[in-house]
């Protein structure tokens, strides 16, 4: 420092003097002392540069000690920026690491920034920290604990592998879906740390796997690829899930989960390309691209017809609308998830797409083409419609000119090649020589794959041979032969031609390209041939290798047809290159001498000399240079290098026999689980929405047209179409009920899987009752039995999802009296009908609302009744239901029963939605989900979303705030108590299946945190109170709350 | 997936290094400086190089190379779009990505991408949340943070990273609402010498301004949505809604993003708003040739062209030109040999002419191709698609916002051919 300020001094000084300098007018005579001033600090540079080095850091470490938090601050915003610069700060590690435990969390973290450069340098020191990291693993802030746990993993030190792993395991079941995500990121880091742990991870991974949270997704799948991307029987209980969760995780994540779903769905299903329609469909040149191998393939299941299985259809259709994401790298990886695994004509929709990302910055460009170019090979049509996309501009880079060149080549047919040829001569006059070379190659692919314009080309590239550059003369000359030799008949005159250009083309390989034609063709020419071999044994020592060979032979096939003139000029040519530097050449000019040259020693091949040197030789194909790059997945880093890159995971063939369907079944307990983690998500959110999934808004009055609701209505229809063919399908294939039950998640937004949770549901419901009333005593769990049949006979003209549900209920009805079936069915037919509304939530109606009512009205004795069955869910319903007030105790139960057409009858216009969803979730739980009206929202923010309990062994950890109570004895009773809480706290009713413990849960408006309430009622009038939330403070509250309401009366 | 990054400027020193795996050393930039000599040209610099331990894939940005070190294989798309993610978040922060604001804020720069990337992969990259982690420096705030000692760290995890709107930050209050939409459309043609369209497409975007409190809920309808033809979109538009009515209904991000990029169906014909007459010729054995370009308006519905630059690669014989400019200025770069008029505003009473010789180098053959005119033009006030915004509505909230919509049409890639006959 002392140094710094000396120098700043004399600048100073210099400058001054400088300046007076001037001022008296004398400059030299002043300045002349100060220069050797400066020059002599110049010697001492180096030195002077050791010193401040050392007092630098000196410096910084006394400022680390100091107390004062601003220049700790100071000194690691120094050496960030030493680190930034790639100088060494690892000497300051002692200073640094007492900071980690610094209460300034801008300090913290910039240590942290220095402990994952350093640590890995010195471990033992490193381990100071360790247990301040394992600490703030237990803070109640997320984002610090998920910050320990992240420089915990980073820091390489493998001492502290138990740790982690320890770590990772309590993470992996945080609270917090951001912690998780770190997890997951951290199981990458052990891995690479210590590959031994991978048994161990494995089970994180698979515990993650079935995280909910979209957060979560992407990060736990990349871990996956990483650690057992062969564990494919890991993702199969998850593969629907992720394929419903794919529209709303974060971009990064779905591409890592496209990229690994497209490997999952080649093993597990059955290719779609070999129908028969198919081959109508495709190109005639397709064909013709196609290997062999795939041509067997075809042969053997062309018998067969061809159905999707509903799972690879359901990928499909959830990964279409993230071709409209503003991510090139979405877009692409949906583009090879289609190129892979779509039928050949659904593939096309891709195109569309990749074309707009041309528009993107020139790297996108650049791997968007090379992917576009392997694909325009084999499948021609798909880009067609996009030929002048291609049209390359002339500030375009040169790699990108090439690339869009080749696609245009590949892109030629009858149809367009006019077009193209004379796009392709702007080309060959560009000032980029490197690009017009490329162009005359195409113009010359474009010749042998376009019989037609063979001729026109061939006359083009021979004008060419008169331009001015060289460049463009040799490529043509290349090109020509190439051209020549698959139609040598009667070109005699542009061999003379070439003949003529060899005394002023220097390049190479155009002169050994000319030498060869000769040569091939030396008795069409037969008066020009020998002089030209005249001259060239004239140049020959000057000549470049390439073309050494090519006079050899030149003179050798002379030799042959005509050695009456040329046998001299041969042995002089062979003489010259027994002698020549290169072995190369003194090789062939042995072997040429043998064969052609008859001296005893010659053996039985000299016989054969002519026909050897002069066989009929087949023509080089003019291939694309991306024609060997489709074995390849594409998008993927070793397709734009053409080579495997390390940790390529190979597509695999699509497998002859699909694997057994069923394993990607999920049971029916957990689908349940899932739409209630899902409803209580879209709760939590409410009325932010989701990305791209359909509002659960308000009707937008003034905008939606009727055109519009036409237009929608059409395609739900359509997609209820799609449904029912994947429906059918799916039946026939023997799967069983949850199969179709969980094609419903297909749907692809989250509100239409809420209401095909509805939906289901209702099944559900309808089932229960008449378990209930037949008093049979029917596990929920599903059976496959096909007991359905005559029921949905019975009710065919409905839409497919009624005879979903038709199944669904017919089964578990099948010990049911007659009457009551003719009940349930009626009932089933108008709530399905509604189902039908709720559905398609865009395409509601105002109109359509008074329908609901009336329908509700006339059901309600019956189905009141049949509540009752229900007993203590069915009452705690009520009771949470008039708890909130606003709405007719009677109605309350309808909607509950009819799942809510709440919203129709009374709210029409003003509710989001609300949903109540019954569906079991083992013996005797009943899971209760219960969305809310906006306006509802607002006027009681306390708590929300009633949620299930399936989570609770998750909540009794460490935020858990318990108390015993005497109970009031007129509060024993376990409707009072249920009622008493409701009031309190507006909570959940929760079924516990115990008759002493009551369970209520909820979420916080504002932060979303789960709260749990536990009530155990104890002998002697005593309950034990738990309260379980992530807010601890809110626990107390509510604790404080609850305590009174049930000790007073 | 992404090791370590190196940033690079264009004198080729490595200014920025920054590991997220172990220490990979600078050496193996050696790779990319090779790759660099061998384009001539750093538009030519492939994007991805194949070294024998690593993969370096880069992007060149605002004079700086993005270069990052890759050792396994990974979507080389990922990893691009990644990187100018990062480049766009420095603008984001900095007012601009350049050398000097990441040598000046190499602290935040560093906290950025410690933010970003976890392991190699993106953690958080939407700007709201990233600016609710890392405050962007201010002069105010580093005069408030220098004397209270108070840190640009923020100390909670940001609400929008565990919802599933990450893209807007919580508790967003202004004192005045508004909302603006900027309809930009960019006019991508080829006319060739006789002034007929060889090739011409509108694309388009439009940028939102949103200064909303709250969490508003929007929905944007147009007058004519069939006119888009293929769009992409910001991660807050629900898709389905724009299936099923064409309606752009979103939450949106706080502050300033791209909302949706579009392309014009090509069914539909494109009003290119300008001709050029041009009479440029080189003639044989002499060092001269004649220049004369001038530019006039056409079917510009009534409004006014203007923001005229014209931009000519003239063929490297060319050594010099002798102009007269009836309207604006021109320049000639002798070395880069490239013509730049800057017209201005086009009236159709006068139109702006630009005429004179052309000196080449003596001895030098004739320029084999005519040059391309590369036209740049605006013309405020209209979306040359036809493309109308209809409404605006918002829910979720109470108050009302002040909406505007405003329309430019641009030229993008907009090239005259002179040399090309069809």
């Amino acid at each position: 420092m002392e140094q710094n300020s000396t120098i700043l001094g004399k600048i100073i000084e210099v400058s001054c003097t400088i300046k007076s300098a001037f001022k008296g007018g004398n400059l030299e005579v002043t300045l002349k002392p100060y220069v050797s001033v400066e020059e002599k600090r110049l010697a001492d540079d180096d030195y002077e540069y050791m010193e401040q080095y050392f007092s630098l850091n000196e410096d910084l470490k006394q400022m680390l000690e100091s107390s004062k938090d601003s220049a700790k601050l100071d000194a690691m915003k120094r050496i960030v920026g030493m680190i930034a610069k790639g100088k060494n700060a690892s000497e300051l590690f002692p200073a640094v690491v007492k900071n980690v435990a610094s209460k300034n969390i801008e300090i913290k973290k910039l240590v942290y920034v220095y402990l994952m450069r350093y640590a890995e340098e010195q471990q033992d020191l490193a381990l100071l920290s360790i247990s301040t990291f394992q600490r703030a693993l237990k803070d109640p802030n997320q984002l610090i604990r998920a910050s320990a746990l992240r420089v915990l993993s980073s820091i390489r030190v493998p001492i502290i592998v138990p740790i982690m792993m320890l770590a990772i395991k309590e993470a992996s079941s945080d609270l917090s879906p951001y912690v998780r995500k770190n997890a997951a990121h951290a199981i990458q880091k052990l891995y690479s740390l210590d590959p031994e742990q991978k048994e161990m991870l494995i089970e994180v991974i698979e515990k993650l796997l079935k995280d909910r949270s979209t957060l979560v997704a992407g990060s736990v799948v990349m871990a996956f690829e990483e650690v057992c991307p062969d564990r494919i029987d890991l993702i199969h209980k998850n593969y629907r899930k992720l394929c419903n969760l794919l529209v709303d995780v974060e971009e990064w994540g779905q591409v890592v989960i496209i990229h690994m779903l497209t490997r999952y769905a080649r093993t597990q299903f059955i290719s779609p390309w070999k129908t028969d329609d198919d081959i109508v469909e495709e190109h005639s040149e397709n064909n013709f691209y196609e290997s062999d191998e795939e041509q067997k393939e075809k042969d053997r299941n062309v018998k067969k017809t061809y159905t999707m299985d509903p799972d690879h259809r359901l990928l499909l259709r959830n990964t279409k609308p993230l071709l409209q994401s503003r991510n090139a790298a979405v877009v692409m990886a949906v583009a090879q998830l289609y190129w892979h695994l779509a039928p050949k004509s659904e593939a096309g929709i891709v195109s569309k797409s990749l074309v707009r990302l041309l528009r993107s910055n020139r790297e996108v460009q650049y791997i968007v083409l090379q992917n576009i170019a392997t694909m325009s090979i084999q499948r021609k049509g798909m880009f067609e419609p996009y030929l002048k996309s291609f049209y390359v501009r002339s500030t375009d880079p040169t790699m990108i000119k090439t690339l869009k060149l080749e696609i245009l080549t590949n892109l030629a047919n009858e149809a367009n090649i006019s077009t193209l040829l004379r796009e392709f001569q702007t080309y060959v006059k560009s000032q980029d020589k490197q690009f017009a070379a490329a162009t005359i190659q195409a113009i010359g692919r474009c010749a042998t794959n376009i019989t037609e314009v063979t001729d026109t080309c061939l006359n083009g590239l021979v004008c060419l041979l008169s331009n001015r550059d060289e460049t463009v003369v040799a490529e043509s000359v290349v090109v020509i032969k190439k051209l020549l030799q698959t139609q040598p008949a009667h070109h005699g005159e542009i061999i003379k031609h070439m003949a003529k250009l060899l005394d002023n083309i220097t390049v190479p390989v155009a002169r050994a390209s000319i030498l060869w034609l000769i040569g091939e063709y030396c008795e069409r020419v037969p008066k020009i041939a020998p002089d030209v071999l005249r001259k060239t044994a004239k140049s020959f020592t000057n000549e470049d290798d390439l073309v050494k060979l090519q006079i050899l032979s030149l003179g050798a096939k002379l030799y042959l047809t005509n050695s009456k003139q040329t046998k001299l000029l041969t042995q002089y040519v062979l003489n010259l290159g027994k002698y020549d530097q290169s072995y190369d050449i003194r090789d062939r000019t042995r072997f040429i001498r043998q064969l052609i040259v008859p001296n005893e020693k010659s053996g039985a091949l000299s016989k054969y000399a002519k026909k050897i040197f002069l066989a009929q030789k087949p023509a080089p194909l003019l291939e694309s240079p991306f024609k060997d790059r489709d074995h390849f997945q594409l998008g993927t880093l070793s397709h734009t290098l053409n080579s495997r890159a390390t940790g390529y995971l190979e597509l695999s063939d699509w497998p002859d026999v699909a694997p057994d369907p069923a394993v990607r079944n999920v049971e029916v307990a957990e689908s349940a689980k899932e739409w209630t983690a899902i409803l209580g998500k879209t709760k939590k959110e409410k009325p932010t929405e989701k990305f791209y999934s359909e509002s659960e808004e308000e009707e937008d009055e003034s905008a939606s047209t009727s055109a519009t609701e036409s237009e929608s209505g059409s395609e739900s229809e359509k997609e209820d179409k799609e449904e029912g063919s994947s429906d059918e399908s799916s039946a026939s294939s023997s799967s069983s009920e949850e199969s179709s039950d969980s094609e419903s998640d297909s749907k692809e937004s989250i509100a239409k899987k809420a209401s095909g949770a509805v939906k289901e549901s209702n099944a559900e419901e309808i089932k229960r009752k008449a378990k209930g009333i037949s008093k049979t005593r029917n596990t929920s769990s599903s059976s496959d039995t096909a007991s359905s049949s005559s029921e949905e006979s019975s009710s065919d003209s409905k839409s497919v999802s009624d005879s979903r549900s038709d199944s669904d209920s017919g089964k578990s009805r099948s010990a049911t009296s007659s009457k009551k079936e003719e009940k349930t069915a009626q009932d089933r037919k108008t709530a399905s009908k509604q189902d039908v509304f709720l559905l398609d939530l865009d395409d509601f109606h105002p109109v359509t609302t008074p329908v609901a009512v009336p329908t509700a009205a006339v059901l309600s004795p019956s189905l009141t009744a049949d509540l009752e069955g229900l007993s203590l869910s069915g009452s705690s319903v009520i009771d949470s239901a008039s708890s909130l007030g606003d709405l007719p105790l009677s109605q309350w139960v309808l909607t509950s029963v009819i799942l809510l057409r709440l919203p129709v009858s009374s709210y029409a216009r003003r509710m989001i939605i609300s949903m109540l969803t019954f569906s079991p979730l083992s013996e005797n739980c009943f899971c209760l989900s219960l969305c809310q009206r906006k306006t509802l929202r607002r006027s009681k923010p306390a708590s929300l979303l009633y949620t299930c309990s399936a989570t609770q062994g998750m909540l009794t950890g460490m935020n858990e705030t318990s108390a015993t109570i005497a109970v009031a004895p007129q509060n024993s009773t376990s409707l009072v108590i249920i009622e008493k809480v409701v009031k309190a706290a507006n909570l959940g009713v929760v079924p516990s299946g115990q008759d002493n413990i009551h369970r209520f849960a909820a979420k916080t408006v504002h932060s979303g945190s789960l709260m749990l309430v536990t009530v155990e009622l104890k002998e002697s009038s005593t309950a034990q109170l738990i309260i379980n939330t992530e807010k601890t403070v809110i626990g107390s509250v509510l604790l404080r709350e609850l305590k009174p309401v049930l000790s007073q009366g | 997936m992404i090791h370590s990054l190196f940033l690079i400027n264009c004198s080729g020193d490595i200014f920025l290094e920054k590991h997220w795996k172990s220490v990979v050393s600078q050496s193996v930039c050696d790779y990319f400086f090779e790759a660099q000599e061998k384009a001539i040209d750093v538009e030519n610099v492939p994007p991805v190089i194949s070294t024998p331990h690593h993969y370096l894939i880069s992007i060149y940005r605002d004079k700086i190379f993005f270069v990052s070190v890759i050792q396994t294989e990974v979507p080389p798309l990922f990893v691009i779009e990644f990187l100018h993610r990062v480049a766009d978040t420095f603008q984001d922060y900095f007012g601009e990505c350049s050398e000097t604001a990441i040598k000046d804020n190499v602290v935040i720069v560093y906290e950025l991408l410690e933010e970003m990337l976890d392991n190699g992969f993106p953690l958080a990259t939407e700007s709201n949340i990233l600016k609710e982690l890392i405050k962007p420096p201010t002069i105010l705030r580093s005069v408030v943070n220098s004397i209270t000692g108070s840190s640009n760290v923020g100390d909670t995890l940001p609400t929008g990273q565990l919802s599933n709107i990450p893209w807007r930050r919580a508790g967003v209050k202004y004192t005045n609402n508004e909302a603006y939409f900027d309809v930009i459309e960019e006019i991508d043609a080829i006319i060739d010498k006789s002034g007929s369209t060889v090739f011409a497409e509108i694309q388009g975007v439009i940028d939102s301004c949103i200064k909303l409190s709250g969490m508003p809920d929007l929905s944007l309808s147009f007058m004519n949505p069939r006119l888009l033809d293929d769009v992409s979109f910001h991660p807050c538009i629900r898709f389905k809604r724009w299936e099923s009515e064409r309606v752009l209904s979103f939450i949106p991000p706080d502050g300033n993003f791209r909302l949706i990029s579009y392309r014009v169906s090509s069914q539909n014909l494109v009003a290119i708003p300008v001709y050029v007459k041009h009479m440029i010729s080189f003639k044989e054995n002499s060092s001269s040739g004649r220049f004369d370009v001038t530019i006039g308006p056409k079917q510009n519905m009534g409004k006014t062209v203007e923001g005229v630059v014209m931009t000519v690669h003239m063929p490297k014989a060319v050594l010099n030109m002798n102009l007269t400019a009836t309207q604006g200025s021109y320049t000639f770069d002798p070395v880069t040999k490239v013509l730049t008029w800057d017209v201005g505003k086009i009236t159709p009473q006068k139109l702006p002419n630009l005429k004179g010789i052309v000196n080449l180098q003596s001895g030098a053959p004739k320029p084999e191709e005519n040059p391309s005119l590369n036209i740049q033009f605006k013309i405020q006030q209209l979306a040359i698609s036809g493309l109308k915004v209809n409404r605006l509505d918002m829910y979720g909230e109470k108050y009302k916002p002040f909406k505007g919509v405003k329309y430019i049409t641009k030229a993008g890639k907009f090239q005259v051919i002179t040399g090309r006959e069809y």
